[in-house]
């Protein structure tokens, strides 16, 4: 089953919000980086026409009573060194043009001695800045005011502010990249503990109710507290019924035995031979319940212990062998004979003596149970490629039965409702070929016919 | 063959020295005739027809099918045509470095871009608007009869103090550009005064040494070889070397101190109406240097950045707004009024 999550990831949301922030900030740092370095630029320019401009007004000077003016070369070759734009400039006395570009528009507004002017305009096709300064320049009978203009281009400034953009542009980009980078990284380690917890209760076994113990940080807390909270209520309500199952069993089992010792101690007594038959029958009837008591606690006991299985070093032939001389009695009431085969070597094996003795002899059970009067079941254990224990007899088979469902809780085949049975056997048996990595075989005799089921294991 | 065909593709002389009704003067019109096709260009030109024939010819030999109609006028001729903005030509070739410029700055120029002009250094191009495709310095030239010892001055402190310690020797016998009528000798002599102080006062040593004065390289190669000149300040390179080769008789001398480099420049006029055309011969002249050839039957040297490296005092002009300041109507009536002051004396 699966959780549908209606709240989306909070992964993916935080990778959002942080990656929305980082272009929040990555188109914040392109329009600081483009603003600071375009008006430095700009500045720059603006620098460059004012020592210009002041450079061709300290040149001014009077001579024989008007303004004259001998235009430095540094005031011109200096604007050609920083860039290849036009320059026009133009000198202005009492509204005169002395010299330069006499269609140079008037400044506005006019500059004063303290301050320059600076503008922008398009002039002869293109836009240019200029700036324009001032100067009172005496010539003896009254100061004269000059007006000086230096204007330029701005193809070099913008040649600048387009590589001061694809930088900025690039600056971004790349932040954002990084940024967004490490968001994801941010938002996966910040659910790295969630995720850790998550495939540490996933991992665990079907019946591994141990509180967690993962090491979660101050936030999960409380989803940790109520996870363990909710695992032991869980634990102690499974243990419950468990109980109650072992306890009725226990309970039905004690006064099966009773029933059974008086019913035999009564059928000795009895003449008639239906009635012997009758009793019969209810003696066989009590043996079958108190075994499908049994079967439960081994069942039980069975998933107990394989959820905590502690391992020992075993040889399967000889569990086989007590195995087998357990169920003896039970096979000669029938007539049935067990043949068994052996390796010659012993076949040693890491597991649980009693899990695999309640394997065997349920598989064992189930052979003599279903074959009929005076016939044989084989046993054999193979050391070979796997370990495998298989158990064949020359009863009725499984029919129609399909075998997979065999193996779960209280399914019993389609052609053995005259048989009682608890369905419980190859549960078992499946169980406990699981818990130590192998699997439960069931198959059609393959010489004739009958059933065929064996425990197989990985060899160690 | 193809010799025949490009002899056959020189049209006619159409005018020689005649003023056009366009409010300028021209000194001369060649019309190339294109051997197929009808592409046209018209070039205005301050370069005689016989320096700039061979390079015509060879363009018209790569592009068969452009018609080259050539107009030669002097370089203020050159200006006023382009600013007046009457005349309609798609390239204009000028030795003014100067007056080019201006043309550029003031908008009379468009922009260019190819993988010809972008390989260029960056001191020959200005806005890839102005192209240079020649360096010729300007040279001292000296008359072998007048030194027949050697003993030639290198230098302007060298020049300055051999004409002051022997005046009677040099006298009359100096020459130099008249820069109140010679573009280019005014450029030379404003780039020479922009450089160092000791221009001034060659200026006036020669001033008192009553200079001729010239209109133009080749009168000043004329008097030196027939005796008249000693020597002769800041004339043509290029021009010089090519008299010398023909006629020999003197001497050129590249100052160690500095010479100043002109570079001939070409640009396509804004009003142009054949651009492509325009710009595939921009292409052809800045590739001179590809063409040994051409520049030897030209007498135009080309672009050379190694010779510039090898020979540190070979100044090339610096093309840009630096070039406007000289033609500031201000700045060009005083430095007039001083060189006046200097070289005329008496
Ligand atoms: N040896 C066998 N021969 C025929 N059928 C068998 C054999 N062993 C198991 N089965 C089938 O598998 C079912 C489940 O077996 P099991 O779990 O032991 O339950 P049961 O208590 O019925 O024996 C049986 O009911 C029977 O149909
Ligand atoms: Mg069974």
């Amino acid at each position: 089953m699966t959780v549908r999550s209606q709240q989306g990831s909070i992964r993916r949301r935080l990778f959002i919000q942080l990656a929305a922030i980082a272009a929040l900030l990555s188109i914040l740092l392109f329009l600081v980086v483009r603003g600071l370095a375009g008006s430095a630029a700009e500045a720059t320019q603006d620098g460059i026409l004012a020592a210009s401009a002041t450079s061709i007004a300290d040149a001014l000077r009077a001579e024989g009573g008007s303004v004259t003016l001998d235009l430095p070369y540094s005031a011109l070759s200096m604007l050609g060194s920083v860039n290849q734009d036009r320059v026009f400039y133009s000198v202005v006395a009492e509204g005169e043009t002395l010299t330069g570009y006499s269609d140079l528009p008037e400044p506005r507004p006019l500059p004063t001695l303290s301050s320059n002017t600076f503008q922008t305009f398009d002039y002869r096709g293109e836009e240019v800045r200029m700036v324009s300064v001032t100067r009172s320049v005496s010539t003896g009978v009254e100061p004269v005011n000059v007006l000086i203009s230096v204007a330029q281009t701005r193809e070099g400034l913008a040649a600048v502010t387009q590589r001061i953009t694809t930088f900025a542009t690039a600056a971004g980009v790349g932040f954002f990249l990084v940024a967004t980078a490490l968001s994801l990284w941010a938002a996966q380690t910040a659910l790295a503990p969630v995720n850790a917890m998550a495939s540490a209760v996933t991992r665990r076994g079907p019946a591994d109710l141990r509180p967690l113990t993962t090491e979660a940080p101050t936030e999960l807390q409380p989803v940790v507290e109520a996870l363990n909270s909710f695992i032991a209520r869980l634990r102690a309500s499974l243990q419950r019924s468990e109980d109650l199952i072992v306890e009725a069993a226990h309970r039905v089992r004690t006064p099966l035995a009773t029933v059974r010792a008086k019913a035999e101690v009564t059928h000795r007594k009895l003449q008639k031979p239906e009635h012997r038959q009758t009793m019969r029958e209810m003696i066989r009837a009590i043996d079958e319940s108190s075994r499908s008591a049994g079967q439960l606690l081994d069942h039980a006991m069975v998933t107990f212990r394989s959820d905590h299985l502690e391992p020992e070093n075993l040889e399967l032939s000889e569990i086989l062998r007590e195995t087998i001389s357990r169920l003896e009695p039970t096979a000669e009431l029938k007539d049935v004979g067990i043949e068994c085969n052996y390796p010659a070597a012993p076949v040693p094996f890491r597991g649980d003596w009693l899990l695999l003795q309640s394997a065997m002899v349920n598989i064992l059970d189930n052979a003599i149970k279903y074959s009929p009067e005076d016939s044989s079941v084989h046993v054999e254990l193979t050391n070979g490629e796997s370990i495998r224990i298989s158990v064949t007899d020359q009863g009725r088979g499984f029919g129609e039965t399909d075998l997979n469902s065999l193996k779960s809780r209280f399914t019993r085949g389609s052609n053995v409702s005259d048989i009682v049975g608890s369905g419980l056997g190859l549960t078992i048996a499946d169980d406990v070929a699981r818990a130590h990595g192998g699997y439960l075989e069931i198959t059609s005799n393959q010489k004739g016919q009958g059933a065929c089921v064996s425990l197989v294991f990985s060899p160690q | 063959m193809r010799f025949a065909c490009i002899l056959a593709a020189i049209g006619t002389v159409l005018l020689s020295g005649v003023s056009l009704a366009q409010g300028f003067e021209i000194e001369e019109r060649v019309v190339y005739d294109a051997t197929q096709g009808d592409a046209e260009i018209q070039v205005l030109s301050t370069a005689d027809r016989a320096v700039f024939e061979p390079i015509l010819l060879a363009f018209q030999a790569e592009n068969p099918s452009i018609t080259i109609d050539y107009t030669i006028a002097s370089t203020r001729e050159v200006m006023k045509a382009v600013e007046g903005g009457d005349a309609q030509f798609d390239l204009i070739i000028s030795s003014a470095m100067d007056l080019q410029t201006k043309l550029a700055n003031d908008g009379f120029a468009q922009t260019h871009r190819s993988d010809a002009t972008l390989q260029m250094p960056d001191w020959a191009r200005w806005r890839d608007q102005i192209f240079a495709f020649t360096q010729e310095p300007a040279v001292l030239i000296v008359s072998k009869s007048a030194f027949p010892n050697g003993n030639v001055p290198t230098s302007r402190e060298a020049l300055i103090a051999l004409l002051r310690d022997e005046p009677e020797r040099f006298l009359g016998r100096v020459g130099t550009y008249d820069v109140r009528t010679s573009g280019f000798g005014y450029l030379m002599a404003t780039q020479d005064a922009r450089m160092s102080e000791s221009f001034w006062r060659l200026l006036e040593v020669m001033g008192r040494l009553e200079p001729r004065l010239y209109c133009c390289s080749g009168a000043m190669i004329q008097d030196i070889r027939s005796g008249k000149l000693a020597l002769a300040y800041n004339v043509l390179g290029s021009y010089a070397a090519g008299e010398l080769a023909r006629t020999g008789g003197f001497e050129i001398v590249v100052m160690e101190d500095f010479a100043n480099v002109m570079l001939r420049t070409a640009l396509i006029a804004s009003n142009a109406k054949n651009v492509d055309e325009a710009k595939i011969m921009i292409d052809f002249l800045v590739s001179l240097d590809s063409r040994p050839d051409l520049i030897e039957a030209s007498g135009l040297p080309a672009l050379d950045a190694d010779q510039l490296a090898e020979n540190a005092a070979l100044r090339p002009i610096r093309l840009g707004p630096g070039l406007l300041v000289f033609l500031d109507r201000l700045k060009r009536q005083s430095f007039l009024r001083s060189w006046e002051a200097s070289i005329t004396q008496n």
